[in-house]
Parts: structure tokens; C-alpha cells; sequence
């Protein structure tokens, strides 16, 4: 559409509000041109009132005034364009290229909002990724096509454990299958980015690599789009060119912050914590986009990583993305500052879908019966801990100095390896096994009698 | 589609899911309207001398100011014919198979299809004559749905008169007449199998019965510590990762309803995914028959349109309360509430309307409760007997069961299952904690269970809560002190509910023999562990230290009885007895 809009009406931070358009519609995108030669703004519309809209700019308004701003409205809502080329490049926000490798020659453009996956045509997610970490493979079991988050804390290792886990994965496993790796920055800082960059380049994986970068000290109302663009990537690669796409978005808690930003800007109704009403859907709509589509041999996997803030896992971002994926990995402080690494929370994680993923058919087995009762045995450990800061560790009964010993050797030889250590689910339950041998025999309860003897060697 | 015969305005204004029209003030409240060029499906839910507020069912992304807004002149319906059953909708009942096989695997906004199959035929026998008297809700034909269900045609609530002419049994579609009345004004009505009925509605019953007979789930802490009523309502209230939904798939899967109506309203793709594979594997205990020929699934998975997700639940349970007027009980799986009541939030937060408590609007609680009174176990019009069932999880936020949604819904309910985060963590399932939860209904179901399930049940329930509750005290102790220094009686009663913890209360949803257990085998479980109880009590009396009892392995072959005695063979129960017995007299004969 070729109008042009002179003047505004309103500048409220990074929304603005511009009266007398014509045919607007909800959702589109519009281009914002300051002064001449001056680079385009982008915004968005997010509310209509006949002839008044109210658009949010994915960037600075600074220099911009009520008099000197062009506006053109598009007629499209945000797209971005699309092709196999875009692994091996690096975006900003907004998926325009930033490595000055030019622009994409774009097979396709779609609608970064995406549409909801229909339930019928899912394909239920049963495959295991063997990442190579005893604490996942083995209790925590990622499958292809899950949405798997990282809760972490600020000054965790959780960039170290993705970028663990994105190694190994990609490396084992099916290697005549197409991977690719889409990562999506929203809010981090530069180093953990490079961090990241660096990484893939070590492991040769740089080349199927799509890099969204929304840093820190970018606009904030582009780290809104950010996540949607990347993901809008990661379907096109998997259910058009059937690749495997592992995706990593970082920060969430960013995101969420953005949201309440300009929501209190709109002057929305806060819910909990001054969070609008609806952030729940919005990290669903964001979440929901993993997943196996029937009739395509590719798949999303995600595993977005949020730092719970406070340490806090009752916190509202951490609590409604709990309630969306399909499990949580939680990193803990106290592990760490015992320099266990990974330092996971394996009581707390969860993966709702590991249960279709093992077993005789996927891994081994006893990898059921181990879990459980390696779960069921370290709950007890806390106890045991409990008991034994109150009366004392002498004071304890015979069995529960083992599960103190358990507890101990547990959190030191199964959750803890080292950051290029490589473990294969036999290993991984050999382990396990070595642990719980360390209990008597009539402590493990959680296990079939028949697995019990096959495995239990006196 | 049907001509649209309602009126029609322009639209004004729109922010998200809510569009404002202007232009015309005869829309009527809780109208269904088709929104702008596309065609989306919205509903009034506000009127003003100046605009009309409309809630869209729909993404409303790419709508302008200025495209039309149409009436239908009739409220937001679901189509009420066979067909219903073995299927999977949306929020305002569109088939997704069908959407699936015109749009794709995503979703397109502004599909237009029809609820039900409209071309497929039906082996039809029609149950009335020419000159029957027929009242609402009569039956007047029969069609097999499923393997499982036979669907009832009904006169729908407010129509009745005296049959003029049938046609033959034979082979209809949904739309074709087959009986032709003559109400009490002398007009004459064509009757299909067809009928439509507002989802905000309840279906008109005859009476209500008292909630006297269980809901059988197979699931041992439920049927014995905390059953349901048939027609009765639960609350499954529980942080993420406590086991919501499995608990929800196992009542699903093996409580003996005739027909569940499941709704995952706002939860993951996936978990629908899984239902629907499930299902069409599994068998029916009661029947033999696929699982999916008595379940409907309605999805509104948490990306799809929030409007959508606030009708879901009354889709639902008016799919329930259709299906209970041909004399079915029925059961409904609300997964989750929660979603529902956030649904109302974001909507309201739309409207600017006043926030009650942590942003949720005043009208919460009484939404709510008119959902749960849809339960019960009623006469139906037509003098048949059926039940609606209610179980809905609720997801707290942080697992905190203080906020609004948890508290309001638990005045509403009579049955509350409280899943427990450190019992989940353990990895004990279902993690349902014996001492928070609760049921009103054991008083009302006692004489059931005296009939059907043996005369000591509720006494051996009692002991069990019993138990349980002093071991609960005791640990209080134990965490001070130690459990060594307890007194030996003290000692039996840690040990006795530690049986009871891991042989009765933890079941497991993944063996082929503990997934579903009949109350024979319950009670028989129930019985086993508390005659362990006594004759471990005699032997305490008897100065017999704990120590000395525990080196027997009778305590961990009680433990795995749920594994080790088939469903099929509860005589192999008494072997139990006499090893208690054996154990017994051992420990006498040695220790005197």
C-alpha cells in the first residue's frame, strides 16, 4: 500500500499511537521512516479504534517526534523470508541478517505468528536424544519433538549444560538424518552469545546453525518477536525440509519482563506481579511450537532455558512454562556450590514424555525400574539429611548412614561428570546400578522382582 | 452453511480476541456472530447504546475496522446428534479431522465446517408408531454410534405431541426426517435426528436423585479413601509435574461411566495426541471394545484461541448432559479449570473490568459453581436414569492451593483429591496426599458399599485413615528425635503404614495388573494388611520387639501382593493369611 501517514499523535516509550489511518488491520506490520537516508523502523499494530491505531516499534523511539515520522502500513503482518540458507547466518531480532553476508534469497515468507498445530495431526513425540548426561538420559530422558526447559538461577552453569547438551546430541545418534540448530537470544548478554557462537564453531556445527540475536542492549519490544521469528525458522526447516531441529531459546525470563513492560505501558490489568493476564498464552503459543507433524520426517525440539528469579520455582515465568512444557530440568544452587556439575535437581525435573521413550524397545530394560528407584532412594536421602542435622549423624539407624553414603556417592558419580564427558545409557544405568548397591537389597522397592535378579549381583 | 439470517454491523475497534461493532443495536446477548470477511466465529458478550462487544473464537489477527459483522439471531449452540462419539473438536465443536484434512497440520483461521457428518448414513430403527403419544425427551429411533453406545434419538426439551408418520427403519443421514409430530397447538414438526441446544444452558431434567452410588474408578485410593459419586463433583488440584492429567487419563481410561467426555482445555498438543492414540488401542474393561468408542475429546490445546477455551467447558458438559438424557452416566475430565478461570481473566482484563482477586473477575466464584451444579445424578425427562459426572484439575499457581481459583472451586465440590508435590517428587503415584484430601460422599455411599463391596469395607477404610493419620503424628516425633526411641507399638504402626504407603496407596498406571484393581481385590488387600496389623499387635503385647518382626520378609511380600495376586485370582489372598498366621505361630513357637 503506497500512503504514506505524515505526523503522529501520540509517543509513549515504545508505543505510539497515530490517528486517521485507513485500513489498518489488527496485527499488521508498518514502517516508520524519520528523517531521509535514516534507516526504516518497524512496528506493529496492537490495538485499533477505528481510525486510531496503536502500534508498538521494535525499535528506539528516540529522534522520533509527533511531526517528522513518515508511516506507511504494509499490509502484511510480520513475516520473514525463508530458505535452507539461513543455517550458517546470524540474525538480529527481527531475522534480518547481521553478518553482513547480505540478504537471504528467501524461497518462502510466513507469517511469524504462526497456527496452532492440530492435536490430529500430531505425531506423538516416543524417540529418545541421547544427550550423553546421566542426569537426563536417565531420569530427566529428552525425547525428539519435546519441549524440555532449563530452570535455572543467575550464575548458573545453564549455558554450559545447552551448549553440552547440543554437542552431544548432535554428534551421536542417527547421523544420516538432518540436524540444524536454531538459536534464539532474547535479552542475553554478548558474552553468552559469543559463548554460544564459539561453541558451535569448536564442534563443527556452525554450518547448521540459525542465530537470533536480541542482546541486552537491544530494543526491548524486539526481544517480543524474537522468539516467534526463530521458531517460525525451526518449522519451516523441520516440516519443510525434514531436518531435526534442536531449539534453543535463552532467555525466557527476558521475554516475560518484556511483556510486562509494555503491557503496564498499555495500561493493561496486571495479574500476578504486574504480569498481564495473558502471558500465559503467549509462552504457550511460544512452547506448543514443538512438536512431529504427521507426514514429515522432521521434528522441533526445544529446550528453553529461564532464570528463575530469586532462585524462586513458585515464581510466575518458571511456574506457567512448568504448566506448558513437557518437564523441567532444574539447576541448583547448593549442587553447584558443592562443584557438582551439571548441578541438577534431579527431584524436581521431570520429563513427561520419557515414559514412551524407554525401556527394552528405546534404551534398556531396567531403565524404568532404575529410575524410579533411583528417584524414590535420593528422596528418602533428604530425609535421612534432615534427620541427621537434628540428631546427628551418629545418631542415625544403620540404614539411613547408607542413605547418607547413597546420597553422597549419587550427587559426586551420577550427576556429576565432567563438561566433555560423554556417557552412553549403559553406562548411564550401570552407574545407577553401582549406587544402588549401596543400599540393601531389601530398600529397593521400586523394582520388579525379575529386573531385581537379573541385575542385583551380591 | 446456512443462511444467515441475523442482522449486521461493522466493526470498530479490536484488541486481541475482542472486537467492538458499531452500527447496529439489535444483536442480542451471548449471540453467535460471524466476524468480518473471513467468516470467524464470535460471540456477544456485551451491549451498550454505542457498541456491542463481541468475544472471538478465533485468531483475530489480520481483522479490519469496517468489515462486517453478521448475526445468526440464535445463541452459540453445539449440533446434538450421533457422530459425537470417537471424535475430537475444538472449543465450539469443529471436527479437527475434518479441519485437518482441509487445512493442514496447522490450523487455519475461519474454517467453515460442519460439527457433525452430515453425508454419513446410519443404520436407523425408528422406536415409535403413528398415533404414540411422544413428550420431550422421548426416544423415538435407535442408532448403534459406536460398538459400545447406542445413540437415542430424543424429542428435544419443549417439544411433545402425537406421532403422525414414521418412516421405515433403514439408513439416514443427521439431517433426513424420520418422524413427523403433531404438537398440542396442531402444527406439525419434522423430526431429524438432529437437535441443537445453547451451551450456556443446562439441559432440563426431571428430578435430582441423591448421589448414592460410586463412580468405580479401579484406582485404590480412590475407591476406598476418597471415592466419587456417580453424578458427583472432584477437584484435582495439584503443581505442575504431580501427575494431574495421568490420574485424569487413568479415571478416564477405567471408571466404569458409559461415556467420558474429555476436555484438555488449555493444555499441551501432545498429551491430546497421546489421548487419542491411546484410546483407540486400548480396550474398555466393561465392554471389550475400543476405549474410543465411548470417549469425545474436545481440545483447546494452550496455543489455541483463548475465547475458545473459556466455551470449551460449557461444550462439554453439554455433550455430557445430551448423552445422559438417553440414560447414560457420564463423566467428564475438565483438564484443566485453571486454564478456563485464566481465560476469564485475560478476557476480562480485555474489557476493563474491575479485577477481584489476583486479577481474576468477581463473577469467578459464581462461574464456577454453575458449572459443577451441571453434575448430578438425575431422572431424565424421558424417565430414564442418568448421571454427569464432574472431575476437574485445577493447576495453582507455585502449587499454592490458597489462590483464587483452588479455594472457590472447593466450595463447589464434594470430593477433593489434593496432589502433593513432595509425594510427586518421590516418585510415589498417584501422589495424592491421604491426609489434605477429603471426600463428603463416604457417608452417602455406605450403604452402597455395604451392599456391593462387603460389609467391613468402610470399617477396614476407617482403620486404614486411621493408621495413616497416627503414622502422620508419629513422624512429627520422628523428625525431632529419631524413630529409633519410639516405643515398639509406636515402631508397628511406622511399619504397618509404611505397607500401606507403598503395597495399597501407590499404584502403578504402567502394570498390566495394578493400572485397574476390582474392589474384591481392595478390599481383600485392605483385609491382608490389617490382619498383619493385629497379629503383629499380639505379638508386640507379648513383649516382642519390632526388631525381631521386622527380619521376617513378610512386611515386603505384602508390599508387592498388588503385583504378585492376578486381578482374576483373589482366592490366592488367603495364602497371605495363612503366611501371617505361619509368621505368627513362628515367632511364638521360637520367641515365648
Amino acid at each position: 500500500m503506497a500512503i504514506e501517514y505524515l505526523g503522529l499523535s501520540e509517543i509513549n516509550g515504545p508505543l505510539i499511537a497515530i490517528e486517521g489511518v485507513k485500513g489498518a488491520f489488527y496485527d499488521e506490520i508498518v514502517e516508520f521512516s524519520v528523517a531521509e537516508g535514516a534507516g526504516k523502523k518497524l512496528g506493529r499494530i496492537v490495538e485499533i479504534d477505528e481510525d486510531r491505531a496503536v502500534i508498538q516499534v521494535f525499535e528506539s523511539t528516540a529522534d522520533m517526534s509527533l511531526l517528522n515520522t513518515h508511516t506507511k502500513l504494509t499490509g502484511r503482518p510480520m513475516e520473514i523470508g525463508l530458505s535452507e540458507e539461513i543455517l550458517g547466518r546470524t540474525f538480529n531480532g527481527l531475522g534480518m541478517p547481521i553478518d553482513g553476508l547480505g540478504p537471504i534469497r528467501a524461497e518462502e515468507y510466513r507469517n511469524v505468528n504462526g497456527q496452532p498445530m492440530n492435536p490430529c495431526s500430531r505425531e506423538y513425540p516416543r524417540n529418545y536424544i541421547r544427550t550423553g548426561i546421566s542426569a537426563i538420559d536417565a531420569l530427566t530422558t529428552l525425547i525428539r519433538g519435546q519441549k524440555l526447559p532449563i530452570f535455572s538461577g543467575n550464575g548458573l552453569p545453564h549455558d554450559t549444560l545447552a551448549a553440552q547438551i547440543v554437542e552431544q546430541a548432535s554428534l551421536g545418534g542417527d547421523s544420516d538424518e538432518e540436524f540444524g540448530i536454531v538459536f534464539a537470544a532474547m535479552g542475553v548478554k554478548y558474552d553468552v552469545a559469543e559463548y554460544f557462537k564459539r561453541t558451535f564453531e569448536e564442534c563443527g556445527a556452525s554450518a547448521h546453525v540459525a542465530m537470533f540475536l536480541n542482546l541486552s542492549n537491544d530494543p526491548v519490544v524486539e526481544r517480543l518477536i524474537t522468539p516467534k521469528v526463530a521458531l517460525t525458522a525451526a518449522e519451516y526447516l523441520a516440516f519443510e525440509k525434514n531436518m531435526h531441529i534442536l531449539v534453543i531459546l535463552t532467555d525466557m525470563t527476558s521475554f516475560a519482563e518484556a511483556m510486562r513492560e509494555v503491557s503496564s505501558l498499555k495500561g493493561e490489568i496486571p495479574s500476578r506481579k504486574g504480569y498481564p493476564g495473558y502471558l500465559y498464552s503467549e509462552l504457550a503459543s511460544l512452547y506448543e511450537r514443538a512438536g512431529i507433524v504427521k507426514g514429515s520426517s522432521g521434528s522441533v525440539t526445544q529446550i528453553p532455558i529461564l532464570t528463575m528469579p530469586n532462585d524462586d520455582i513458585t515464581h510466575p515465568i518458571p511456574d506457567l512454562t512448568g504448566y506448558i512444557t513437557e518437564g523441567q530440568i532444574v539447576l541448583e544452587r547448593s549442587l553447584h556450590q558443592k562443584n557438582i556439575y551439571p548441578p541438577i535437581n534431579v527431584l524436581p525435573s521431570l520429563s513427561r514424555l520419557m515414559k514412551d521413550g524407554i525401556g527394552a524397545k528405546y534404551t534398556r530394560e531396567d531403565h524404568q525400574d532404575v529410575a524410579n528407584q533411583l528417584f524414590s532412594s535420593y528422596a528418602r536421602v533428604g530425609e535421612a539429611r534432615d534427620l541427621a542435622s537434628v540428631i546427628g549423624e551418629d545418631e542415625l539407624s544403620p540404614v539411613d548412614k547408607k542413605y547418607l553414603a547413597f546420597g553422597m556417592a549419587f550427587e559426586q558419580e551420577f550427576v556429576g561428570q565432567g563438561r566433555n564427558e560423554n556417557r552412553t545409557i549403559e553406562e548411564t544405568l550401570d552407574i545407577g546400578w553401582r549406587l544402588l548397591h549401596i543400599l540393601p537389597r531389601e530398600e529397593l522397592d521400586r523394582i520388579d522382582t525379575k529386573i531385581l535378579e537379573k541385575y542385583w549381583r551380591e | 452453511m446456512k443462511a444467515i439470517m441475523g442482522i449486521t454491523g461493522t466493526i470498530y475497534g479490536v484488541n486481541g480476541p475482542i472486537i467492538l461493532v458499531r452500527g447496529n443495536l439489535g444483536y442480542k446477548m451471548n449471540e453467535m456472530v460471524y466476524v468480518g470477511e473471513k467468516h470467524l466465529v464470535g460471540e456477544v458478550i456485551g451491549l451498550t447504546r454505542e457498541e456491542t462487544t463481541i468475544q472471538v473464537y478465533e485468531e483475530t489477527s489480520g481483522l479490519k475496522p469496517g468489515e462486517p459483522v453478521l448475526g445468526t439471531g440464535s445463541p452459540i449452540s453445539v449440533t446434538l446428534a450421533p457422530g459425537i462419539l470417537c471424535n475430537i473438536f475444538d472449543g465450539i465443536e469443529r471436527p479437527l479431522e475434518v479441519i485437518a484434512e482441509i487445512g493442514g497440520a496447522f490450523i487455519p483461521t475461519g474454517a467453515r465446517v460442519d460439527a457433525l457428518d452430515k453425508e454419513r448414513l446410519w443404520e436407523t430403527h425408528i422406536t415409535v408408531a403413528p398415533g404414540d403419544p411422544v413428550g420431550e425427551g422421548s426416544v423415538i429411533a435407535e442408532v448403534q454410534e459406536t460398538r459400545s453406545i447406542l445413540h437415542r434419538v430424543m424429542l428435544p426439551p419443549g417439544v411433545s405431541g402425537e406421532v403422525v408418520s414414521v418412516h421405515p427403519d433403514g439408513a439416514y443421514t443427521i439431517a433426513q426426517e424420520l418422524v413427523r409430530i403433531r404438537t398440542a397447538d396442531g402444527g406439525e414438526q419434522a423430526l431429524t435426528m438432529t437437535q441443537k441446544w445453547p451451551i450456556r444452558v443446562p439441559r432440563p431434567v426431571g428430578r435430582r436423585y441423591p448421589a448414592d452410588r460410586p463412580l468405580v474408578t479401579g484406582q485404590r485410593i480412590l475407591d476406598t479413601l476418597f471415592p466419587i459419586a456417580k453424578g458427583g463433583t472432584a477437584a484435582l488440584p495439584g503443581g505442575f509435574g504431580t501427575g494431574k492429567t495421568m490420574t485424569q487419563h487413568q479415571l478416564a481410561k477405567w471408571c466404569d461411566a458409559d461415556i467420558i467426555i474429555y476436555i484438555g482445555c488449555g493444555e499441551r498438543g501432545n498429551e491430546m495426541t497421546n489421548v487419542l492414540e491411546e484410546f483407540g488401542e486400548l480396550e474398555d474393561p466393561k465392554t471389550g471394545n475400543l476405549l474410543m468408542d465411548r470417549t469425545t475429546l474436545i481440545a483447546n490445546t494452550s496455543n489455541m484461541p483463548v475465547a475458545a477455551r473459556e466455551a470449551s467447558i460449557y461444550t462439554g458438559i453439554t455433550l455430557a448432559e445430551y448423552y445422559r438424557d438417553m440414560g447414560y452416566h457420564v463423566a467428564i475430565m475438565a483438564d484443566s479449570t485453571s486454564r478456563w478461570a485464566e481465560a476469564l481473566r485475560e478476557l476480562s482484563g480485555r474489557l476493563e473490568e474491575m479485577p477481584a482477586e489476583e486479577g481474576f473477575p468477581a463473577y469467578l466464584a459464581s462461574r464456577l459453581s454453575a458449572f459443577y451444579e451441571r453434575a448430578g445424578y438425575v431422572e431424565n425427562l424421558n424417565g430414564t436414569e442418568g448421571s454427569v459426572t464432574i472431575i476437574g484439575a485445577v493447576s495453582p499457581q507455585g502449587g499454592d492451593f490458597s489462590e483464587p481459583v483452588t479455594q472457590n472451586t472447593k466450595r463447589f465440590v464434594r470430593c477433593f483429591l489434593a496432589l502433593d508435590k513432595s509425594l510427586a517428587y518421590a516418585r510415589h503415584y498417584p501422589a495424592i496426599n491421604w491426609l489434605t484430601s477429603y471426600s463428603e460422599y463416604i457417608g452417602d455411599l455406605a450403604g452402597w458399599y455395604n451392599d456391593n463391596a462387603g460389609s467391613n469395607f468402610v470399617y477396614c477404610r476407617n482403620q486404614l485413615l486411621h493408621i495413616l493419620t497416627t503414622e502422620n503424628r508419629l513422624n512429627e516425633i520422628v523428625k525431632l528425635i529419631g524413630s529409633d526411641v519410639l516405643p515398639d507399638d509406636q515402631k508397628l504402626v511406622l511399619e504397618i503404614a509404611r505397607v500401606i504407603r507403598l503395597g495399597f496407596l501407590q499404584q502403578n498406571a504402567f502394570h498390566a495388573e495394578d493400572t485397574y484393581v476390582p474392589m474384591e481385590k481392595q478390599l481383600r488387600m485392605m483385609e491382608v494388611i490389617l490382619h498383619l496389623y493385629e497379629r503383629c499387635k499380639e505379638l508386640i503385647g507379648r513383649d516382642m520387639p519390632m526388631a525381631l518382626l521386622r527380619e521376617s520378609d513378610v512386611f515386603e511380600k505384602i508390599i508387592a501382593m498388588k503385583y504378585d495376586v492376578p486381578n482374576r485370582e483373589p482366592e490366592r489372598f488367603s495364602s497371605y493369611d495363612d503366611m501371617i498366621e505361619e509368621f505368627y505361630q513362628h515367632l511364638l513357637a521360637t520367641n515365648a
